[in-house]
C-alpha cells in the first residue's frame, strides 16, 4: 500500500503550498489515475511519493519503506517512475534502456534471468521487434513504450507515472493505456499515473483522484467522480457527462458557462 | 617509432644496434607509450565529462579543466620553483577538481539547456580561468613556461619523464567499473534517482576521474585541443552512449588519433617537429565543424 502521510510541500518558502496536507492511501493491484487542473499539484505528489522530491512535511511509506530515507536502492525495488520530462541525452538502444531496469537488482551484470525478464517487458510494451533501434529514431508512442518497458522490467509492485499520454496521438495513448492496464492485470503491478483527460482516466482506471489547488478533492470509482457536480469541485466548470454504453463521458470541451474565476468555460 | 631524426629503418627494429637500441628505449618506446596513453586519456576524460553533464559538446578543454591544471601547475611553479614534477602534477589535479567542479555548479545555474549554450559557458569559463593564468604568468614573467604546458608536444617525453602517465591507467580502471552509472546519469537525475543511482556520488566521481586523466596529461605532455570532444562524438555516432561499451574503443580511437597526429607533425618538417596539438588543432577543428553543423542541420530538420 502507498501511504502519503498528511504532505504538504511548497516551492518557496512563503509561496502558496502545492501540497496542502495530503492524506491518501492507494491499495495494491489496481490502476490509480490522479486529475486535476494545471497546478494541483499531482505531478508534485508523484514526485513526492517516488522520493524525487523530499517534501516539506509528512512522509510517504510505500510497503513499509519510508520513502525518503530508505536507501535509494531499496526504494528502487519497491516503486519505478517515469517522468514525463524524458528528453533524450544520450543515443541508447531500446533494449539497452530496458536491460537499465535491471539495475537495482543486478547493479549492471545481467544474469540469464535479468535477460528473460528484459524479453518479456518488452514483449509485453510490443517492442520486441525494435529491440535494437536506438531511441533517437522511434516515433513518441514507441519512445513512450520503451520508457515504460524499463520501468516494467524493474519488477517493482509499484510503476508510477507522470502524463505519460503527453504529445500522443489517439491511437498511441490508447495503446500506452492498455499497456499499463495489463500491468496491472496481469502483472499484478500497481500503476499510479498522471492524466490530463478525465475520460482516459474513466476508460482505463480503477480508481480516480481528483487534485485541486493541492488538496485531495474527490475520490472514487470513475462513475462517482465522472460527475457534473464532481468534476465542478475538481474543475472549477461545469461539465455535462453523458452516458455512452454504460460509461461515463465528461463532455469537457463543452464547458457550459460556469463559474469559473477567470470566466474560461463560457459557451459561445 | 621508426619515425624520428635518428633513421631507424622498420625493418632494424626487430634487431636494432646498440646505438639504435638506446634511442628506442630512451626515446622512441617511451613517446610511443606516452601518445598512447595521453590520446586515450584525453579522449576517455571527454567521454566521462560529456556524460555527466549530460551534453555532448563539453569536454576537458573546453571547460576550464585544462585551463585549471595549466594555471595549477604555474602556480605550484611559483611557490615552490624547486617542485618536483608530482608536486605539480598533484597541485593541477587539485585545481583541475576545483574547476571542474564549479563549472558543474555553474550548469546549475545555467537555465537555458541548449547544448550549445552549455559549451559557450564552458569556453567562457575556461577563458576566464586562462586569462587569469596568462596575468599571473606575464606578471612574473613565465609566458614561455606557460606555453609548454597549454601546447601539448610528446617532444619531451623520455625515459624518466613520462611515467606519471601510467597514473591515468588506474583512474581509466575506476571511470570503468563506473561506466554503467555514467551512462545512467547522462539520462538525467531523476532517471537515475529511479533506478537507485545516487546521481551526485557518481557525479563526484567522474569529476575526480576527468581532473585527475586530464591535470596528468596536461603536466606531462600538455594539452591537446578538440580530442576529448571529437573522438567521444564520433564514437557516439557510430555505437551510441553506453559508456560500459565505448570507453574502450574511445580509448583506442583516441590514442591512435594522437599517435597518427604525432607521426604527421613529425614527418611534414622533417627533421623538425610541429607540436602534435597544432596537428590535433587543425583536424581536430574540421571534424569539430562538421559535428557542429551536422547537428544544427538534424535540429531544423526536426523543426
Amino acid at each position: 500500500m502507498i501511504h502519503v502521510d498528511h504532505v504538504s510541500h511548497a516551492y518557496t518558502p512563503s509561496g502558496p503550498p502545492v501540497l496542502d496536507d495530503v492524506a491518501l492511501d492507494i491499495t495494491r493491484g489496481a490502476v490509480t489515475a490522479l486529475v486535476g487542473p494545471n497546478g494541483a499539484g499531482k505531478s508534485t505528489l508523484l514526485a513526492a511519493v517516488s522520493r524525487l522530491l523530499g517534501p516539506d512535511h509528512g512522509r510517504v511509506v510505500v510497503d513499509g519503506v519510508d520513502v525518503a530515507r530508505a536507501p535509494d536502492r531499496e526504494v528502487a525495488r519497491v516503486l519505478a517512475v517515469l517522468r514525463q520530462d524524458t528528453r533524450l541525452s544520450a543515443r541508447l538502444t531500446v533494449v539497452d534502456l530496458v536491460r537499465f531496469g535491471r539495475f537495482p537488482h543486478s547493479g549492471g551484470r545481467l544474469t540469464t534471468a535479468d535477460h528473460e525478464v528484459v524479453a518479456a517487458s518488452l514483449a509485453h510494451v510490443g517492442m520486441a521487434d525494435l529491440r535494437d533501434r536506438y531511441l533517437d529514431e522511434l516515433s513518441g508512442g514507441q519512445r513512450q513504450r520503451a520508457f515504460i518497458a524499463m520501468v516494467l522490467a524493474q519488477e517493482t509492485p509499484y510503476v508510477l507515472l507522470d502524463e505519460p499520454l503527453n504529445n500522443l496521438d489517439m491511437e498511441h495513448a490508447a495503446s500506452v493505456m492498455r499497456v499499463l492496464r495489463t500491468a496491472a492485470d496481469d502483472l499484478g503491478r500497481t500503476v499510479v499515473v498522471v492524466l490530463h483527460d478525465v475520460n482516459m482516466a474513466a476508460a482505463w482506471a480503477d480508481d480516480v483522484v481528483g487534485m485541486r489547488d493541492g488538496r485531495v478533492v474527490a475520490r472514487g470509482r470513475p462513475a462517482e467522480v465522472l460527475r457534473t457536480d464532481v468534476l465542478r469541485e475538481v474543475f472549477g466548470i461545469e461539465i455535462p457527462v453523458v452516458t455512452v454504453d454504460g460509461s461515463p463521458v465528461a463532455l469537457h470541451w463543452l464547458p457550459r458557462a460556469g463559474r469559473h474565476p477567470m470566466g474560461v468555460g463560457q459557451r459561445y | 617509432m621508426a619515425v624520428g631524426v635518428v633513421r631507424i629503418p622498420v625493418a632494424d627494429l626487430l634487431s636494432p644496434t646498440a646505438e639504435q637500441w638506446e634511442v628506442i628505449r630512451v626515446s622512441r618506446i617511451p613517446r610511443v607509450l606516452a601518445i598512447l596513453l595521453a590520446g586515450a586519456a584525453l579522449s576517455v576524460a571527454g567521454l566521462v565529462m560529456q556524460r555527466i553533464t549530460q551534453n555532448s559538446f563539453v569536454s576537458p578543454t573546453t571547460a576550464g579543466t585544462v585551463e585549471a591544471a595549466v594555471l595549477g601547475i604555474l602556480v605550484a611553479t611559483l611557490l615552490v620553483p624547486a617542485a618536483s614534477l608530482l608536486v605539480k602534477m598533484v597541485v593541477a589535479i587539485a585545481t583541475s577538481v576545483v574547476a571542474t567542479a564549479g563549472f558543474l555548479r555553474l550548469l546549475r545555474g545555467v537555465r537555458h539547456r541548449d547544448p550549445v549554450v552549455v559549451a559557450l559557458v564552458g569556453i567562457m569559463y575556461g577563458g576566464v580561468i586562462g586569462a587569469v593564468t596568462v596575468f599571473v604568468a606575464y606578471q612574473r614573467d613565465l609566458l614561455q613556461l606557460l606555453d609548454f604546458w597549454s601546447t601539448g608536444s610528446f617532444s619531451a617525453a623520455t625515459e624518466g619523464q613520462y611515467e606519471p602517465l601510467f597514473l591515468v591507467l588506474a583512474v581509466g580502471a575506476v571511470g570503468y567499473v563506473y561506466a554503467d552509472r555514467f551512462t545512467v546519469v547522462g539520462m538525467g537525475q531523476e532517471f537515475a534517482t529511479n533506478l537507485g543511482v545516487s546521481y551526485r556520488t557518481v557525479r563526484s566521481v567522474g569529476l575526480v576521474v576527468v581532473s585527475v586523466m586530464a591535470a596528468t596529461v596536461v603536466v606531462v605532455v600538455g594539452a591537446i585541443p578538440f580530442l576529448g570532444l571529437i573522438v567521444p562524438n564520433v564514437v557516439s555516432l557510430a555505437l551510441g552512449d553506453h559508456v560500459g561499451r565505448t570507453l574502450p574503443v574511445v580509448a583506442l580511437a583516441g590514442a591512435g588519433f594522437v599517435l597518427a597526429c604525432d607521426v604527421v607533425g613529425r614527418v611534414v618538417r622533417f627533421p623538425y617537429e610541429i607540436p602534435v596539438s597544432t596537428v590535433a588543432g587543425v583536424l581536430g577543428a574540421g571534424v569539430f565543424l562538421w559535428l557542429v553543423l551536422r547537428t544544427a542541420s538534424g535540429k531544423e530538420a526536426h523543426g
